[in-house]
């Protein structure tokens, strides 16, 4: 087997033949690192999927995140970390459960085993000072963790992580990240010249000194697992060639925000969303951008669309809790007909919920949220490559269309990182300045086209355009509405311009067969593991397809013709439904999945769902259980 | 707020003059004898005296009978929801600080539902002027109490009369960190009402302006023994905040009150034997958001080269 190490002398390469070396080919592995909280994992983790995408793997990496910044040490609930899956091709979702799992304690492994997150016959690196601590207690959980651990079929090595990290660095829990990253790099076989690069990157803010300890304890996992393992993992690359970059969903949203040639963004800090401001707090000035960190979730709402009525489209960035407060700002926008770009990075609802773990339960709120008849745009980013492209769509409808839209990610986007085709920007999706000319006399500010309901936007500074615009009811001179008739037709006019949009749009395209005896729809996040789940069952000999939408308000056209050709129809969603068999549930009160109850209103076909609220993505292993039992009994459509 | 005579979109480009009736929007439709009439007139005439090109001033205001304001003016107008127009104004002034920016709230909008807006926007101190029409109650929606109804006084919500103390707006801004302007006046005053909307559009920063203000139809008697007498009524005057020597044979209560000095200030603020009108504080030095957060705007080809090489940091 070559190497690319640079850290291991002959006399290591020649102890490595004293044992048997077992090498394990798969085109798709999961890995995990889990720790207490503040201990690293997830630097580990994510210089791991940055150098495996940088050497032509595909890469999905999510965080595994408690809810509390410091929680207790050493607690089941306090597992922190990252899962990262790498393949030969491109990857699109998290997959199931790991097959290597390096643990910097029994407890936060325990808690992974216990969420069924860890495959049977996986590696389990684990920590091993723990087992002869002094404190009894600590040995006793050890003991007891070990107990819990067998007879699943696990792989469980013990590691002197402390002991080696300690002839490095004084405080091992500051050293433990580097030397898991050095194990992997052997198990994996990583470039270690492009390892070292991406912990120079990663530790950019700190000094010399802190890289080179870094270095010294990668290089010392690296000699530690050679020396003591006997299994690697080769996951051969194959997506090399293409121009990628590689980034989280909330990054590529601010880096889309850039590109859409939008230059203000106000928000409040919300989990999982701020990250996006974060991530223009260090770039969008260059652009001569402005992040607006406003006193609060409705101010933020205001000042956007402040921002946004005086000139270029400005956007807003919240989470579930947060749309909810800005709900009567973007009534006024729709009413008004001020363009203006929302995004929502959904989490678990309703209230608090669950801040920092994914779900789809804002659907129907970001749809029928406003009170009154509020018509807008609502699309929803599959990947994280849409979370940017999204950003430049979504910027050129509100301005043609003079209307909200909302743009859905979710936590799942937010945090997981995965290569995508670098994008080719385009001077157009910039858009230009907005017309400034003088308004011709006569010219009223809703000059709606009868057909369509679209009018010219008159902006400040425009000589002619005075008007006021206003909440209240108004006709095409933006005056008060004292006459019934004039309701009714500015409703219309706003109504329309969804109608318009539709006519604009493509039918989506069925993954898989045109017909058959199922059909999975799904929309955000989901699309990798559904289609994932899809692709297996149809290597089964199912007759499965499945649907992806971006656009939920107006749907995607023809969508009643394409259910039409498939005996069952049925939508796959993170959020909550009611089970068929609960107590009280019957076929006319159950709750549905909310894609499933819009579907089935808009195209009168009996969809059914399957939906789960774990806090977690979906698995497309469970998918695809989920698949078989909902094929209908009987022979082929 | 200073006078930015020309948009920079625009250079100008025409001499004509403007005159009251320029900045005439639709007919007001205020009750008889509301304050609010005052209000416009006394603003209009600002209007024209600055000659404030009307496409490149914009008013925007909240909900409620002064929030009608917009409407009356022909300017850009943004007559928005309520207690809302100040973040909305911040959007604009951020995105467009040529313009000139005018917000009209009353209490309700200001003191209750938008106060978390007003106690940032005076922080943040944008150059705008922002009115507050205060007739202490809510008019709009027939007779509520609102945090500055006085203790005590009836309301369709408080029958019994106000439980609580009426909130001192002024006292409340100069307690803000980084306010900058702050007065009050009252609109049966009219030459110190335009005396001190002059100040408060000439002052470089966010200048909070409370207008005491009659409603004929809730609140009619509030105010009307200090109408009827001068005497209830001081005069806060400085070269460096409003003066109107024409009002000294009338009100003849008249101290000269620094307003840079705002321990002096927060003094005359809490004293409640009379009512204050004048400037009680302002200090142009202090910061405004817009220009801290000022940033030259780059061409779409620089843009897309510098997003290139943000994009080489993340390349694989």
């Amino acid at each position: 087997m070559t190497t690319n190490s640079g850290a291991t002398d002959t006399a290591t390469d020649e102890r490595r033949t004293d044992h048997e070396i077992e090498v394990i080919r798969d085109r798709m592995h999961t890995v995990e690192i889990v720790s207490d909280s503040g201990e690293g994992a997830q630097k580990c983790g994510q210089i791991f999927g940055a150098v495996s995408a940088k050497m032509g793997n595909g890469v999905w990496t999510v965080e595994i995140i408690p809810a509390e910044i410091q929680p207790p040490a050493r607690s089941p609930a306090g597992a922190s970390g990252n899962r990262i899956r790498i393949g030969t091709d491109e990857v699109t979702n998290w997959g199931d459960r790991t097959n290597v799992c390096v643990a910097f304690n029994e407890q936060v492994l325990v808690a992974r085993h216990r969420l069924d997150a860890i495959d049977s016959g996986a590696l389990l690196l684990v920590e091993n000072m723990w087992k002869d601590h002094r404190d009894e207690d600590i040995r006793a959980e050890w003991t007891a963790a070990m107990d819990e651990l067998q007879g699943h079929g696990y792989r469980i090595i013990e590691v002197p992580m402390e002991e080696r990290c300690l002839t490095v660095v004084d405080d091992a829990r500051k050293g433990k990240n580097m030397f898991a990253l050095g194990m992997l790099a052997w198990i994996f076989d990583r470039d270690l010249d492009l390892t070292r690069d991406q912990i120079a990157h990663a530790f950019r803010k700190k000094s010399e000194e802190v890289y080179e300890k870094n270095v010294t304890l990668l290089e010392l996992g690296y000699e530690w697992a050679s020396e003591n393992l006997d299994v690697r993992i080769d996951v051969p690359p194959g997506l090399e060639g293409e121009d990628m970059v590689v980034m989280n969903g909330n990054q590529a949203v601010a880096f889309g925000a850039v590109a859409a040639g939008m230059e203000l963004a106000a928000m409040y800090p919300i989990t999982p969303a701020t990250s996006v401001s974060h991530q223009l707090g260090e770039i969008f000035h260059k652009f001569g951008g402005i992040v607006h960190q406003a006193e609060d979730e409705i101010a933020a709402a205001g000042v956007a669309i402040g921002a946004s009525y005086s000139g270029k489209v400005a956007f807003t960035i919240t989470s579930g809790p947060g749309l909810a407060l800005k709900t009567e700002f973007l009534g006024l926008a729709i009413m008004s007909e001020i363009p203006l770009v929302v995004i929502d990075v959904q989490r678990g609802g309703p209230s608090t919920g669950l801040p920092t773990k994914v779900e789809q339960s804002d659907l129907l709120a970001t749809m029928f949220g406003q009170p009154g008849d509020a018509p807008h745009v609502v699309m929803a980013a599959a990947t994280i490559e849409e979370c940017f492209h999204s950003m430049i769509t979504a910027r050129r409808i509100a301005e043609t269309f003079r209307t909200v839209v909302i743009v859905l990610t979710d936590a799942n986007l937010a945090t997981g990182v995965q290569p995508f085709r670098r994008p080719m920007l385009d001077p157009v999706w910039m858009g230009s300045r907005p017309d400034m000319s003088p308004v011709p006399e006569g010219k009223p500010p809703y000059d709606w086209d009868e057909e369509t309901g679209l009018s010219q936007r008159f902006i400040p500074g425009q000589p002619g355009g005075m008007h006021t615009l206003t909440g209240l009811a108004h006709d095409e001179k933006s005056r008060v509405a004292y006459a019934s008739d004039i309701n009714q037709k500015s409703s219309a006019m706003r109504s329309r311009k969804l109608a318009v949009l539709h006519s604009t749009l493509q039918p989506p395209k069925v993954n898989g067969a045109d017909s058959g005896d199922l059909l999975v729809v799904g929309w955000g996040s989901t699309k990798g593991a559904i289609e994932e789940a899809v692709e297996a069952a149809r290597e089964q000999g199912l007759s499965v397809s499945s649907l992806h939408l971006r656009f939920l308000s107006p749907l995607e056209p023809g969508l009643r013709e394409i259910f039409q050709r498939f005996r069952k129809v049925m939508t796959v969603e993170i959020n909550y439904s009611d089970e068929p068999n609960d107590p009280f549930i019957t076929e006319e009160n159950r709750r549905r999945g909310q894609l499933a109850w819009l579907l089935r209103a808009n195209t009168l076909v009996d969809v059914d769902c399957w939906t789960r609220v774990l806090g977690e993505p979906l698995r497309p292993g469970v998918i695809l259980d989920v698949i078989r039992s909902n094929l209908p009994k009987g022979g082929a459509a | 707020m200073s006078g930015h005579s020309c948009s920079l979109l625009f250079p100008v480009e025409d001499d004509r003059e403007y005159s009251m009736s320029d900045y005439q929007g639709a007919q007001a439709r205020w009750c008889p004898g509301c304050g609010d009439h005052s209000v416009l007139t006394a603003t209009q005439r600002l209007l024209a005296s600055e000659q404030l090109k009307p496409e490149e001033t914009v008013f925007v205001s909240g909900i409620g009978c002064s929030s009608r304001f917009p409407h009356y003016v022909s300017s850009y107008g943004f007559h928005g929801i309520h207690g809302r127009a100040l973040p909305v104004a911040t959007g604009i002034k951020l995105h467009r600080p040529d313009l000139h920016v005018f917000v009209v709230m009353g209490d309700g909008d200001c003191t209750s539902i938008g106060a978390a807006h007003w106690l940032h926007a005076t922080r943040y101190n944008v150059d705008m002027v922002a009115l507050m029409l205060d007739n202490n109650i809510y008019g709009l929606t027939k007779m509520q109490t609102s945090p500055t109804t006085p203790e005590g006084y009836r309301s369709n919500t408080q029958p019994m009369g106000s439980f609580l103390p009426a909130l001192n707006p002024i006292e409340a801004t100069l307690g803000v960190t980084n306010a900058s302007f702050v007065a009050q006046t009252a609109e049966w005053m009219p030459a110190h009402l335009y005396a001190t909307l002059e100040a408060a559009y000439k002052h470089n920063g966010f200048s909070f302006v409370r207008i005491l203000q009659r409603c004929p139809v809730f609140t009619g008697d509030i105010y009307q023994d200090a109408v009827r007498n001068p005497d209830m009524i001081e005069m806060l005057e400085h070269p460096d905040g409003v003066e109107v020597p024409d009002l000294h044979q009338i009100y003849q209560n008249i101290s000269r009150h620094d307003p840079r000095n705002m321990d002096a200030a927060r003094e005359l603020a809490e004293k409640m034997d009379r009512i204050r009108v004048g400037v009680f504080f302002r200090d142009e030095s202090r910061p405004r958001y817009e220009e801290t957060r000022h940033l030259p705007l780059h061409t779409t080809d620089e843009k897309i080269g510098i997003l290139n090489e943000e994009l080489d940091k993340y390349a694989v």
